[in-house]
């Protein structure tokens, strides 16, 4: 009994230990964007990095979760004469849920696991040690500009996804369902809220903040070469997807008592 | 005395006997790593200006003190006093200002690898604010000069050898003139020849720049090379410190055994 609780507080111990230290690590960051210099150089390689080239993978994953969703939606509704409300539902549900949820995913798989092997790489092999040793601060060089370009990209890259998810939505119910086009986008229009648009943004910056710390965290913390490396990267994916998970959850139940849903 | 006065006296922390002439004063510096003890006491001075060559067994320790000395390994106890300030204690930031007076070697390099040479020799002059291109390339030529490396300023470290990009990371770390320069292993996996280019680098540096420096190897020749004053670092602590002659009239065994090589009776 007594190993059973010492595996369970350890695992336990564990896990806040790593959460204060992602916790740490933004306060510092967040002090240092305010504190120090901010090298916009390497935030607009990181823009580049984060943003541009996540357009590909998130204009897919937006077209084709909406064109699915109202196909799917259509199947259920039309059965009960309610094929026209299938864009509200669509659009509201992509930008309340789906648009922030699924970039996030897709950007951790791309962004988070590169962020973690890029800098956990630096660490073993001394470049961290490095840049300490020529006295500039590793947050302020490598976190820094990450965590903004991840803060800025984030709400526009869902941005994007909620209007292509939308769109395809859209082609699919008119163009190969043959739902009516003008009911289908007055229930649209009338169901969606700015709110709902505001919803989503917000939890895209706050996903944005998840997956950059919980990434750079990953990283700094590398140890023991390639296989490291590999493991940091693992767990930067498997970590911040399933905070960005749990979180949606929180942040859906509180942020609907400031937007709630639905027509009022 | 007043328990407040006794408690602050208590707190007080007093300059131990360090020499007015050392750049590096290092007291009683202790560090052990998961179970394993691999400092257990450094008393060590290195004097203004000169070469002290650090020697010792294969994970004795030697690296790690040198990761001490510029803040990058925090000790379990003991004193690091650089130009008379001690560093224990320092933040990130205030080490910052104590890492611009010592550049380090790292035994690879640790050259930026998405970096070209010219782009990680002038690494540090960019981060201290230089913007003028042309002031930046006079500076990074003159390095190119100095480690002998010129025309290679486009390549990646990727397609250095070992010993190039070793130059290129001492250049990198006397761009701005530090005033004490630490080498981890410079000769270490190097050919006889590019080993002898490095000790008459580090010689033409001290002799150029009259900085100090502090070498770590287990290269006997590169120690005779290049140092002013030898320590032995053994068993977590400096078994021997004086210079070259003295090391040579030692009679001791254990000085004797590293000199010569001789593994018998060690485990």
């Amino acid at each position: 009994m007594t190993r059973l609780f010492t595996a369970v507080g350890a695992v336990v111990v564990s896990f806040f230990t790593h959460v204060g230290e992602v916790v740490v690590l933004a306060a510092e960051t967040f002090s240092s964007i305010v504190m120090q210099k901010i090298r916009w150089r390497l935030f607009m390689n990181q823009i580049v990095e984060i943003g541009l080239r996540s357009q590909l993978v998130v204009v897919i994953t937006g077209a084709f979760t909406g064109a699915v969703f109202a196909a799917q939606t259509f199947f259920q509704f039309n059965k009960l004469g309610m094929g026209s409300a299938v864009g509200a539902v669509v659009s509201v549900s992509i930008c309340r849920e789906l648009g922030p949820v699924l970039t996030a995913l897709m950007v951790t798989g791309r962004v988070g696991a590169s962020m973690s092997a890029e800098i956990g790489t630096m660490k073993v092999t001394e470049q961290i040690d490095a840049l300490r040793s020529l006295a500039v601060h590793p947050i302020d060089y490598l976190v820094v500009p990450r965590a903004l370009a991840m803060m800025v990209s984030m709400p526009l890259l869902v941005a994007e996804c909620i209007g292509v998810g939308i769109a395809a939505g859209y082609f699919v119910a008119i163009g190969l369902l043959e739902v009516n086009g003008t009911y289908y986008m007055a229930n649209m229009v009338r169901w969606t809220q700015m709110r709902d648009i505001i919803m989503g943004l917000s939890k895209a910056f706050c996903f944005a903040v998840l997956i950059v710390f919980i990434s750079c965290h990953k990283g700094l913390t590398t140890r023991e070469g390639a296989v490291g490396v590999g493991k940091a990267t693992t767990e930067a994916v498997v970590d911040s997807s399933l905070a960005v998970l749990i979180c949606n959850f929180f942040l859906t139940m509180a942020l609907n008592i400031i937007f709630p849903a639905g027509y009022q | 005395m007043t328990g407040s006065s006794r408690q602050r006296q208590s707190v007080v922390r007093t300059e131990p006997s360090v020499p007015k002439s050392a750049m590096i004063a290092v007291r009683d510096l202790t560090k052990s790593i998961g179970t394993q003890e691999i400092l257990r006491g450094v008393d060590l001075d290195v004097l203004k200006g000169e070469t002290l060559v650090i020697i010792g067994r294969s994970g004795g320790g030697k690296s790690v003190l040198l990761k001490h000395l510029v803040g990058l390994m925090l000790p379990d106890a003991g004193e690091i006093w650089i130009e008379g300030q001690n560093i224990i204690g320092l933040s990130e930031r205030k080490l910052a200002e104590i890492r611009r007076k010592v550049g380090i070697l790292f035994q690879g390099g640790a050259l930026f690898d998405s970096m070209t040479v010219e782009e990680n020799i002038a690494f540090p002059l960019r981060e201290a604010g230089e913007r003028d291109p042309k002031v930046i390339r006079e500076q990074v030529n003159e390095m190119l000069d100095v480690i002998e490396l010129d025309g290679q300023q486009d390549k990646m470290p990727v397609n250095l050898s070992g010993g190039m990009k070793k130059r290129v990371g001492l250049a990198r770390s006397i761009i701005r003139r530090p005033h004490c320069v630490l080498y981890d292993e410079p000769t270490a996996g190097l050919d006889p020849v590019v080993s002898d280019s490095i000790n008459r680098l580090i010689r033409r540096l001290q002799e150029r720049y009259h900085v100090t420096s502090i070498v770590v190897t287990h290269d006997m020749k590169s120690a005779f090379h290049i140092a002013d004053h030898i320590a032995y670092l053994h068993e977590g602590r400096i078994y021997f410190h004086g210079t070259q002659a003295d090391l040579e009239r030692s009679t001791d065994p254990l000085i004797q055994d590293f000199l010569l090589g001789r593994s018998e009776g060690i485990p």
